[in-house]
């Protein structure tokens, strides 16, 4: 539990360890806009959020997950939106989110671990790269603070890199005394890998001062959204979710983490009042599910997912797809949905125009490894 | 800073043991006292002999719920309302039982004879690992180390491997119990019973014992590899549990049901496997254990974890050689690891993770249990909980993943309130010396010695740059 520590006492076990772990971690960097990327660890299965319920293959696919007692919120003639994201149906209907369908980073195999790595790295395959690609992002943009802080207590591999970043989570432990951390403070001077660590510990503990301290989707994304009206706050934040590895019983889980999602969303929304408007929140996992509902009531590893844009700076109320189709021949290797739009590209046009860097510049910093083609671009309002 | 090498004594002390108990004689000859503890190890010590049993919580749950659900059927409404108790005396027992196990841990970590070999016990529950994600998970997670883990720390890897696949956890977290053979007779039935109804596969357990367990990622396995060893891993399940299983069946054991077992022949990485039921996926397995793979992937794991995040690749080699000559057996693993020159280097190799700094931390201090201080929720607050971490990889085992600005803030903060009620008994000056012999940097030993109080300087010292590493 990385938001909120209680300390001494077991952490959460049950109904709420679906929601594994959210953590955040947020880079300052000189700009009046904000990019929130939200990953999905577990690969959550786009075909279930963003439904192709107009598709004739679908309900045959899903089965029992196809036919669920709430209705889904219709988007448009072909897609519907899972019934608990009702914030974000909202969102979508005002405009301010839009679902990209069918995509893929360039991660061809079904290991959690190596797409998630690539996800975050940005490379063409796993371990290739050692830093992560919104680092780099970070590193366009002119810095005006010595240090960046983070509200989480490890940094994610997206957001490691040359470019400092940090991490904080507020403690329920006593503040040492001050002796103690004079000590430490000269005993880690001199010590090359810790000295910049306890540097950003101390700048970050001491702007979180009066933040939430719950570790609940909501008390989560006001915390994030604490940070981020701040005047010398970061600018980039990322918050990480877990729990979206549905291999059973995933009605109900994945309605639960969807719920979880959603409140998060609105809190932050709600959390960051007027700069809603120049935020982008985007939302990815590093693959999808299969397009069959397996023995379990779930899905196993897939390859094509659904991509999430939420903010007041979106041009939303669109799902973006150039759909595959669900057909036996339309699957990739017989069995997932194909994607057939590049994750990357996506990345690299929302990043860009999010943060106003051109969205080619920008792909060439992130994805050198794999340049993705041309970045997608009119996604953000101008 | 002026950095000392580190001692023989300090080596094998803290980054092959768990850290130095400073009353303990200290070691004369350093790879003598590591060998020797293979004499010592306990496999089955006390205090987690007389855990309870989780098998029978799980199963009266589950009886209680489906009793509950079938005298509801009438009046559905009620049903919410009559389980809530049921559910919250579920959760309180099954946290109990993962709190009583993490103490045991903690206990058999701090009193053991055999330190080096208590560290490998972790090192392979984590290798093997399940995460507690749920109430079934915490009600098993210390059996899983105590029986499918710790008989097998000095024996050979793939009776470890077995062990730990037919352990009742495992089957629960990677969804076996759940996979049944889509042509097996129990499909067929089912499909009988209600038409439409489609029971099937559920490769989870198939693909991450591939990936993670045994041959490791991208070594050239395929889909097609995964998806037919979970077919041969079809009928694999709990005597007291899951589908079909016997109401006087025993939680605690593996059992093969047979109706639920795909039929036929498989072929998986060029080979087929015509064996009947419950031997096809075990010889599988068995090959699995064999394969260079194998004894690449965990010789890069243990290098890593002993002569740092980049392990040398003459280290590994050397340990991969070693698993295929002698058929995986880890005694002589462990052996090539303690007589190689690289895990010796003279300068800290490892990041200590929250657990090995805890344990460490309490060792130093010579505490010979864990006493009121409940592990369970100390390794939840410096973000390791354990026998939980999340996903089937399990913990990562470089610095990256622990060295970072709020976890350094945490252990100052947790240290100052681990050392204030022993500052009129642990003299922190002396027992630095003791627990980093002839190794403890001087710019240490001075900020100790002129720290405000003893508990201070003990404080000070459990978080020098000297004892967060190994």
């Amino acid at each position: 539990m990385l938001v909120r520590r209680n300390f001494l006492s077991c952490a959460a076990l049950g109904a709420g360890a679906l929601w594994v772990n959210p953590q955040m971690a947020l880079a300052s960097v000189g700009t009046d806009r904000r990019f929130v990327f939200i990953i999905q660890r577990g690969a959550a299965d786009g075909l279930d959020i963003v439904r192709p319920c107009g598709d004739p293959a679908y309900s045959a696919l899903r089965g029992s997950l196809a036919d669920g007692a709430s209705k889904p919120i219709r988007l448009d003639g072909l897609f519907a939106l899972h019934p608990a994201m009702v914030e974000l149906g909202r969102m979508y209907a005002q405009r301010q989110a839009l679902f990209v369908h069918a995509v893929a980073s360039p991660y061809r195999d079904r290991s959690h671990f190596d797409g998630q790595n690539v996800l975050e790295t940005g490379g063409s395959r796993p371990y290739q790269l050692k830093d992560g690609w919104l680092n780099r992002l970070a590193s366009l943009l002119p810095r005006i603070r010595d240090e960046a802080i983070a509200v989480a207590d490890t940094v994610p591999m997206a957001l490691r890199g040359k470019t400092p970043v940090s991490s904080y989570a507020p403690s329920s432990l006593p503040q040492p005394s001050d002796d103690l951390m004079t000590r430490v403070a000269t005993l880690y001077d001199a010590d090359p890998q810790l000295h910049p660590l306890w540097d950003a510990a101390l700048n970050a503990s001491s702007l979180a001062g009066h933040v939430s301290a719950k570790q609940d989707p909501a008390s989560l994304g006001r915390l994030s959204a604490s940070f981020l009206v701040q005047e010398n706050g970061p600018r980039i934040a990322m918050i990480e979710t877990g729990g979206w590895d549905t291999h059973n019983a995933q009605a109900p889980r994945l309605a639960a983490q969807l719920k979880a999602l959603d409140t998060m969303l609105a809190a932050l929304q709600d959390g960051l009042g007027a700069v809603w408007s120049r935020t982008t929140v985007l939302i990815a996992t590093e693959f999808g599910r299969t397009a069959a509902i397996n023995g379990t009531g779930g899905t196993d590893h897939g390859t094509g997912a659904v991509a999430i844009l939420a903010g007041g700076a979106v041009r939303g109320g669109r799902v973006i797809a150039d759909w595959p189709g669900l057909a036996a021949g339309q699957l990739y290797e017989q069995r997932d949905l194909r994607p057939t739009t590049g994750l990357d590209a996506l990345i690299a046009g929302v990043a860009g125009e999010s943060l106003g860097i051109d969205p080619g510049k920008v792909a060439r910093a992130l994805f050198a490894a794999a340049p993705p083609g041309r970045p997608m671009t009119g996604l953000i309002v101008a | 800073m002026t950095a000392r090498p580190l001692s023989a004594a300090a080596i094998a002390l803290n980054r092959f043991g768990l850290g130095a108990c400073p009353g303990d004689d200290q070691p004369m000859e350093a790879r003598r006292w590591l060998l020797e503890q293979f004499r010592d190890f306990e496999i089955r010590p006390a205090g987690m002999a007389t855990l309870a049993d989780a098998g029978i919580v799980v199963q009266r749950y589950r009886a209680q719920q489906r009793a509950l659900k079938q005298a509801a059927g009438a009046a559905p409404g009620t049903l919410e309302a009559s389980l809530k108790p049921i559910r919250e005396a579920y959760m309180q027992t099954t946290r109990a039982l993962y709190r009583d196990a993490v103490q045991a841990r903690a206990q058999s970590a701090l009193t053991t004879a055999a330190p080096f070999v208590e560290r490998m016990v972790h090192f392979w529950s984590n290798h093997f690992c399940i995460s507690t994600d749920n109430p079934e998970l915490a009600a098993y997670a210390g059996s899983f180390e105590r029986d499918a883990i710790r008989p097998h720390v000095l024996g050979r890897f793939s009776d470890m491997l077995l062990a730990v696949e037919q352990h009742p956890a495992m089957l629960i977290y990677l969804n076996q119990i759940a996979s049944i053979g889509p042509d097996s007779p129990a499909a067929l039935k089912a499909e009988q019973r209600e038409p439409g109804r489609r029971l099937g596969l559920n490769e989870n357990l198939g693909r991450e014992i591939m990936e993670l367990h045994t041959l490791g990622v991208r070594s050239g396995y395929s889909q097609a590899d995964v998806t037919e060893f979970a077919r041969a891993l079809t009928g694999w399940t709990i005597d007291g549990l899951g589908r079909g299983h016997d109401r006087e069946g025993d939680p605690d054991a593996f059992a093969f049901r047979p109706m639920q077992h795909e039929p036929g022949p498989r072929r998986v990485m060029g080979h087929t496997y015509d064996q009947a039921g419950e031997d096809q996926a075990t010889a599988v397995l068995l090959d699995l254990a064999r394969s260079p793979a194998t004894a690449s992937h965990v010789a890069t794991k243990l290098g890593r974890h002993f002569a740092g995040d980049t392990p040398p690749p003459r280290l590994v080699a050397r340990l991969a050689q070693e698993f295929e000559r002698s058929g995986g057996d880890l005694p002589s693993l462990y052996r090539v690891l303690i007589l190689s020159p690289e895990p010796w280097a003279a300068t800290p190799l490892k990041f200590k993770t929250p657990w090995e700094w805890t344990i460490s931390a309490l060792r130093g201090m010579d505490q010979t249990g864990p006493g009121q201080l409940q592990l369970a929720g100390v390794q939840s607050a410096l973000g390791q909980p354990v026998w939980k971490p999340g996903s089937p990889a399990g913990w990562d085992d470089t610095a990256a993943s622990w060295a970072a600005p709020d976890a350094l803030l945490r252990r100052v903060e947790f240290a100052s309130r681990l050392a204030a009620p022993f500052g009129d008994r642990i003299d922190a000056r002396v027992i630095g010396a003791r627990v980093m012999p002839a190794s403890l940097s001087e710019a240490t030993a001075e900020q100790v010695r002129r720290s405000e109080s003893p508990a201070s300087a003990l404080a000070l010292l459990l978080v020098s740059p000297d004892f967060l590493r190994r």
